[in-house]
Order: C-alpha cells, then sequence, then structure tokens
C-alpha cells in the first residue's frame, strides 16, 4: 500500500530539512532550521518553552496541517521525497511516521481495541491477537496487562497508559515515532521504564523525541537539538536551533556558549 | 516599616451578632421573600400533577389501554389506538429528525467548525427552535396532507421531526464537542482520515450526550399537540396504515376534556396522566443514561 514510501527506507538518514521556516499566518514561529535525522537512532530537542520544538516535531507527520493558518516554506524530505509534496497524502505520511503526545489519551475503548484500531484501519488481515501481544511486549506492557486485556485503556495507571500509547504506535509498524514530551505526566519510575523502552525501540524505529528533562535528553538520546528563541522588535518570538550534534558533545563540550549555559542550568 | 503600637491601636467593634441591626433585618427578610416565592412557583406545577392524578385514576385500568374510544353518551371505552398513534408519530418523527439532525450536528461539529456555512446553520437551527409548533403544525399541513391528500401519522411525524431537529442538532453537536482533542489527535496520529476518526473513536465516545438529547427531544414532541392538531388529526379506529387520520393522546385530550359527555371528560384526564408518565419517564431514561456516562 506504501511501497514508494517504503522502498525509501535504504538510506541512512530518514529525515532531512533545507532553511525549513515555519509560520502561523504571518508570524515565524521557527527560522532557518536545516537538520538530518538518523536512522535507528533517538535525537532529542530541547530548549526553553516556547522554542518551538513541539511545533518542528508535528511538521515531521503533518500534524500541523490540522491548524489553518499553519504553512512552512523550505523543505522537508523524508528519505528522498518531499514531504509537503502537493502529491504526498497526509494520511499516508502518519501510517509511516506515528506520534506519541504528551498527555497518555488512550482511547476509551478496551486495551485489545486500543492496539488494534490502527492495524483494523490498514486493513490488517494477519493474526491481530498475536500483532496485540507483540505490541505490548514491545511496549513493556504485556506482563501488566495479558491478563485483563478487555479492560478499558483509560483505567490503567498514568506511565501504563502512556506504554499502551506507544504501542498502539509501534501496532501499525511505523518507519519513525514522534514523542512530544512523553514523560512529563508521568512519575519518575514510570519515566525510567519508558527510558528505558526507547533504547529497545530504537532498534527497529527511528525516535524524535522532545524533552523539558535535559537528564533524559542526555541519558537517552544519541543526538540532541539545542533550541532557542529571541523576540524581534514586535515581541514576537522566532525559534531556531544553536546547535545540533552528537549527545555527549552537546553536554560535554558544547561550541556554543548558549548551550553550555542552557545545559548547565545556568538559564531556562 | 514601623512596628506597630499595639498599646494605642484600635480595638475591633463587638463581634457579636445583632439582630436588630438593619443589614441583618434586610437579610432575614429577603430570605423569607426568596424562600416564599419558590413555594408560591411551585403550587401550580404541584398542582397540576396532583389535578391530573386525582382525576385521572378513577379510570386508570386495562379497557383504557386496550380500548378504542366510547360513542358519545356511552360509557367505558379506552384510548388504545391514541397511545398507538402517539407512539407511532413519535416513531417516524425519531426515525427522520435523528438521522439528519446527528449528521448534521457531526458536520457542525467535526467538519465544518468556524465556517460560515456551519455558522449559518447553526442560525437557522437557533430560529427553528423559537418557531412556534402551530406555525410547524401549518407547514406540515401544507407540505404533506394537502399533497398527500389526507391527514395521516406520516404527516404528524414530520411536524414533530421538525419540531425535535434543532433539539437534537444542538445537544448532539455539543455532545460531539464535548469530545476532548486528545482522541481525534491520537487518531488521526495513527493515519486514521477524518471521516474514520469521527465514525471510530469521536461519535462512540459521545453517544451517551446525543442519546440524551434525543430522549429529551422525543420527550418534548410526544407531548405537543399544536403540531398533530391538523396534520395526524384524529380517528376513533385502530391504525391499519400510517397513511390514514390518526390519534394521538395529546389530541384526544384536547377533543374529550371539552366534549359535553362525562365519560369522554374522563378519559382526557386519564389520557393526561398517561402522557405525563410517558414524558417523565422518558425523561429519566435520559437522565439516567448520562449518569451512567459520568461513571
Amino acid at each position: 500500500m506504501t511501497s514508494r514510501l517504503q522502498s525509501a527506507r535504504q538510506t541512512d538518514s530518514v529525515f532531512h530539512t533545507e532553511d525549513l521556516n515555519i509560520y502561523y499566518g504571518n508570524f515565524l514561529a521557527v527560522r532557518d532550521l536545516s537538520i538530518d535525522i538518523a536512522k535507528n537512532s533517538i535525537t532529542a530537542f530541547i530548549g526553553p518553552s516556547g522554542c518551538g520544538k513541539s511545533t518542528v516535531l508535528r511538521c515531521f507527520n503533518r500534524l500541523n496541517d490540522l491548524i489553518k493558518s499553519f504553512h512552512i516554506k523550505g523543505k522537508i524530505y523524508y528519505h528522498d521525497q518531499d514531504l509537503y509534496a502537493s502529491e504526498i497524502d497526509p494520511v499516508e505520511v502518519r501510517r509511516q511516521v506515528g506520534m506519541v503526545f504528551q498527555k497518555p489519551n488512550p482511547f476509551p475503548k478496551s486495551i485489545y481495541d486500543n492496539i488494534a484500531f490502527g492495524p483494523r484501519l490498514l486493513g490488517y488481515k494477519g493474526d491481530m491477537d498475536e500483532l496485540v501481544e507483540q505490541s505490548l511486549k514491545q511496549a513493556a506492557l504485556w506482563d501488566d496487562v495479558k491478563d485483563k486485556l478487555k479492560a478499558f485503556g483509560t483505567d490503567l495507571s498514568g506511565g501504563q497508559q502512556q506504554r499502551l500509547c506507544i504501542a498502539r504506535a509501534v501496532a501499525v509498524q511505523p518507519d519513525v515515532i514522534l514523542m512530544d514530551e512523553p514523560c512529563s505526566a508521568l512519575d519518575p519510575i514510570s519515566t525510567l521504564k519508558v527510558e528505558d523502552l526507547l533504547q529497545e525501540l530504537k532498534e527497529k524505529y527511528t525516535i524524535m523525541i522532545v524533552t523539558h528533562n535535559m537528564q533524559q535528553a542526555s541519558r537517552a538520546s544519541d543526538y540532541t537539538a539545542f533550541f532557542n528563541v529571541e523576540a524581534n522588535s514586535k515581541g514576537q518570538r522566532t525559534g531556531y536551533v544553536v546547535e545540533y550534534d552528537r549527545t555527549e558533545v552537546i553536554f560535554q563540550s558544547p561550541k556554543e556558549q548558549a548551550t553550555q549555559a542552557y545545559v548547565s542550568g545556568r538559564f531556562g | 516599616m514601623p512596628a506597630p503600637d499595639f498599646a494605642t491601636a484600635r480595638r475591633p467593634g463587638s463581634l457579636n451578632r445583632s439582630p436588630t441591626s438593619p443589614r441583618t433585618l434586610f437579610a432575614s427578610a429577603m430570605t423569607v421573600l426568596s424562600v416564599l416565592f419558590t413555594l408560591l412557583a411551585l403550587i401550580p406545577l404541584v398542582a397540576v400533577l396532583v389535578y391530573v392524578v386525582v382525576n385521572g385514576l378513577p379510570r386508570l385500568d386495562i379497557a383504557a389501554f386496550t380500548q378504542l374510544p366510547p360513542a358519545p353518551g356511552l360509557r367505558g371505552g379506552g384510548f388504545g389506538n391514541a397511545l398507538l398513534g402517539t407512539l407511532l408519530t413519535v416513531a417516524i418523527a425519531a426515525a427522520i429528525s435523528i438521522p439528519f439532525g446527528v449528521v448534521a450536528a457531526i458536520y457542525l461539529s467535526e467538519f465544518g467548525r468556524d465556517t460560515r456555512l456551519a455558522e449559518w446553520v447553526n442560525f437557522f437551527t437557533n430560529v427553528l427552535s423559537g418557531v412556534p409548533s402551530i406555525v410547524i403544525g401549518a407547514f406540515a399541513y401544507a407540505v404533506v396532507v394537502l399533497t398527500t391528500g389526507t391527514f395521516s401519522a406520516v404527516a404528524g411525524g414530520v411536524a414533530l421531526a421538525i419540531l425535535m431537529l434543532p433539539t437534537i442538532v444542538r445537544t448532539a453537536a455539543e455532545a460531539l464537542e464535548a469530545v476532548p482533542n486528545d482522541f481525534r489527535q491520537a487518531a488521526i496520529g495513527l493515519g486514521a482520515t477524518r471521516m474514520q476518526t469521527t465514525l471510530k473513536i469521536v461519535l462512540p465516545a459521545a453517544v451517551p450526550a446525543i442519546l440524551t438529547g434525543i430522549m429529551l427531544a422525543i420527550a418534548r414532541a410526544a407531548g405537543e399537540t399544536a403540531p398533530v392538531l391538523f396534520t395526524a388529526s384524529f380517528s376513533r379506529y385502530w391504525n391499519t396504515t400510517v397513511w390514514q387520520p390518526t390519534a394521538t393522546l395529546s389530541r384526544l385530550v384536547f377533543d374529550f376534556a371539552t366534549a359535553p359527555y362525562a365519560s369522554q371528560q374522563q378519559l382526557a384526564w386519564t389520557a393526561s396522566l398517561v402522557l405525563v408518565a410517558l414524558v417523565l419517564v422518558t425523561s429519566i431514561l435520559a437522565r439516567l443514561v448520562t449518569q451512567r456516562r459520568r461513571k
């Protein structure tokens, strides 16, 4: 069904942006973004609030399309395809590029139906029980819920709900998983579980994660992009990437002073 | 800041309640007044209920539910055909207004939000809910009765459907809008289209609230007289088709309450009681559905 998209999974870089400028109407939200996202790695976006990290993340699965005033200038390539070309179907993009949201948002359905929702949409013909089990195992949730698959997803604890959402994203076998502050609503133990999970998931998927937690970025990610924000004369705040490098470089020997200040906690 | 001088600081006045101060007197008087007016407002409500129950009970027997209205001057009989007629016209009205209403609400809430068309639909829905029900009856008379050449359950159903439509559209649109956006984003993030998201996630989540709105619309329609007065009209016989004059409880009350025969007046009271009970039961069901959702 998505052979064109799937055949492109050869290159090492999954996403590549060129001079990406993101607008809401006339307002420039993020400027001059040119980055590459490496395959089978975890890329973290860090930076102060309002610097456009989530906005950028949502460009990669075209979720921003839901906002009327949103538009971009510049290019985003998914493998070798122009993601915003007119012939691209955003619905197909979202089947390849899954998303886990800040607030756990399981559907008001059973755990089983939560996982099966995506595959059913795609017309999955295989063994659904098997797929549900595998997805829950990949999200490290199988042992918690294997005896109560008929229970409501919304009745689980916050951490379990978020792992259910990860399992739900994994079930459609995407190429990339976007995570928008997936641990901000979780307690420290659940957070560690999700972080451990990320390390296993990157074997099969490319992961991009927005986080406000710098320990999380330094513990869990391979690459880190540090975003900052500056206001123009009219007081409009535009985000941009200060520095993008391997995570250990960003946290131990950053080239920019602003990055150094942020990761050492002196500002932000 | 200099330390306060406690020795010379002004001591507070007495904290005791003073029952004769103007403030206290005014407050007490207003409280008494508001309780009094609340009770006064309840009198007509309670009086109607008591009156209907007391006058309706004597003929609340099996015959009332199963038999046809008595010929003028005769005793006994019932309003079985009118009870069935009410259920029939309301069922026809529901079959018309629920699909239209819910689909319109889906457009308003999910697809047309903030569009000019949605604004107009909203505006006309509000206008429609303010149109006097006798006017709706006249409209259905002109459109259905005159074109088909007969009073009928269908004509009554169409009139009631128009009456129910604004309530259903508004409550269903509100129910859909109340579904958290998180669900929509989750479904769209999984590669669902807008329509799949609406039909598989948003609509099921809103069903209990939509049902409540439908029940309330049905309860109101069942009790309306003006729209069925000259659309379904009246009949002393059982219905064999939906294309014949059809008795309804509200029309039967209208006719028999003013009839000169005691037995018909008595039946009007009992029919009123049954109508009130019908509306009450539907409203209570609507409440129960809502409560189950909140759990």
